[in-house]
């Protein structure tokens, strides 16, 4: 029976999370699959939570976007129950409490696994957060990300991180693990010019978060793809 | 067990007065149409036990009387206003359904219980253009008046009502303009002057996208020229 389900529930892929001078950069992938099959080619994972956190999602599509829908409206309830937003511990405690109450459902084959950034409004940084299936959650120094392209997208950044980068490299380092991960693996879609399909970026900063637009991305992809190209290198 | 015959008239009677006196001895808040959207303002000295608070995207509360008994009627009504946010749509969450929920409760409350709520509630919401902004007043016993241009409760409401009714109506005022006009509404009513710092103020701004509620902190106000 999970055997049977498993393959036609559509599963999110690369997501991650870069701290930069300014705060966090987070971005996802758009592809969805369906076993081998790609079930969705613009699929959004990375949201905004509140005016103060992003939350990127990995797994099972259908739970992750109704984690998402539900951790927006908690947030928000709260903020105007109490007056005042939750801190950025509070947060992300709030959302591992969320991902370990799907943990029954991970034996049904339906996963969820998010990534969190916040903007600590106390502390004045910028804090990433990543999540187990059992709800762990652990609070990263640096960068992160996960998804079936996670583990080439970490090593991207690995290589190439620095502290305090400006906006323009760490966007361009974000979107470099990307289109490494896309080319390694197949639940990971690579920027598409010919279609106009980029990834979706959001910046985590203390006055809010910040939209990466398509406009801004594009170029940028372009300018990646043209690097690889001088440098003789097939795509 | 009620020992002797009340006859429902004199109880209902006794409720009124009873509910009447308690949101009397309080302070008055006031919503009024300006030029960008809906301002709520409150004649509320204490600076972080609020009055006004944002309920949606579009809509706001405000509460007078009885502070322990409207806070809980604010909560039921975010929780009203998020729960059918979640499970419908942004869209579909209305100040009028709000309005009418509290109504609902409100005179439930004051027909079947032995005390009275001893609270009025404003639940304003702004308007997308062109639709029109929405100001709805309700009363202790559940009584709904929807108020155009300018609504006010609490203690010196008939007062402040008085005092409008004798200015021109200008719902296209400016933010600094309307929340002057408010505070000398305050003044009348009670008599004397009322402090920058003794006023809580938020607006519903209608040419906003998602939550248009904003708090205007008193620093903000002190610079408004108000």
């Amino acid at each position: 029976m999970v055997r049977d389900v498993q393959p036609s529930v559509p599963t999110g892929t690369t997501i991650l999370a870069l701290k930069y001078q300014d705060g966090i950069v987070m971005g996802g992938d758009r592809r969805a699959t369906e076993g081998s099959q790609i079930a969705s080619e613009r699929i959004e994972k990375v949201y905004a939570a509140d005016a103060h956190s992003v939350i990127a999602i990995a797994g099972t599509v259908g739970p992750c976007l109704e984690l998402v829908k539900l951790f927006q409206t908690e947030l928000e309830h709260y903020e105007k129950l109490e007056g005042e937003e939750l801190s950025c511990e509070g947060k992300a405690n709030k959302l591992a409490q969320m991902v370990r109450e799907q943990f029954p459902l991970v034996f049904q084959g339906l996963v969820v696994v998010p990534i969190f950034s916040g903007y600590d409004i106390r502390r004045r940084q910028g804090r990433i957060f990543q999540y187990d299936i059992t709800g762990g959650r652990y609070e990263e120094t640096d960068f992160y990300a996960v998804g079936s392209g996670g583990k080439d997208a970490r090593n991207t950044m690995k290589e190439h991180y620095q502290r305090g980068l400006s906006e323009t490299d760490a966007i361009n380092l974000v979107l470099a693990a990307l289109f490494n991960a896309a080319e390694e693996d197949s639940g990971t879609g690579g920027p598409d010019p010919v279609r106009g399909i980029y990834p979706t970026m959001k910046l985590v900063r203390e006055e809010g978060i910040v939209d990466v637009g398509e406009g801004q991305l594009a170029p940028m992809c372009q300018a990646l793809i043209d690097v690889k190209k001088d440098r003789g290198y097939a795509l | 067990m009620m020992p002797y015959y009340v006859a429902p008239e004199q109880m209902m009677q006794d409720k009124a007065e009873y509910a009447k006196k308690g949101i009397a001895k309080g302070r008055s808040s006031i919503a009024m149409e300006y030029a960008d959207g809906v301002l709520l303002i409150a004649d509320n000295p204490n600076t972080s036990l609020y009055k006004i608070s944002e309920v949606y995207d579009r809509i706001a509360f405000c509460g007078a009387g009885k502070y322990s008994e409207f806070e809980s009627l604010r909560k039921a009504g975010i929780r009203h206003a998020d729960l059918k946010g979640y499970m419908y749509s942004r869209e579909d969450v209305s100040g009028r359904s709000l309005a009418r929920a509290y109504s609902e409760n409100l005179g439930g409350v004051f027909s079947q219980d032995i005390k009275p709520l001893e609270v009025e509630l404003l639940v304003v919401e702004v308007g997308r253009v062109p639709t029109p902004n929405e100001m709805y007043r309700i009363t202790f016993d559940g009584s709904i008046v929807a108020d155009r241009g300018v609504a006010a409760i609490g203690g010196r409401a008939d007062a402040i009502v008085r005092f409008f009714e004798e200015k021109e109506r200008n719902t296209q005022a400016s933010l600094a303009e309307a929340i002057a006009l408010c505070r000398e509404a305050f003044a009348s009513a009670n008599a004397q002057d009322v402090a920058v710092e003794a006023l809580e103020v938020a607006v519903l701004e209608r040419e906003r996208s998602g939550r248009t509620f904003r708090r205007i902190s008193n620093g903000a106000l002190t610079g408004m020229d108000v």
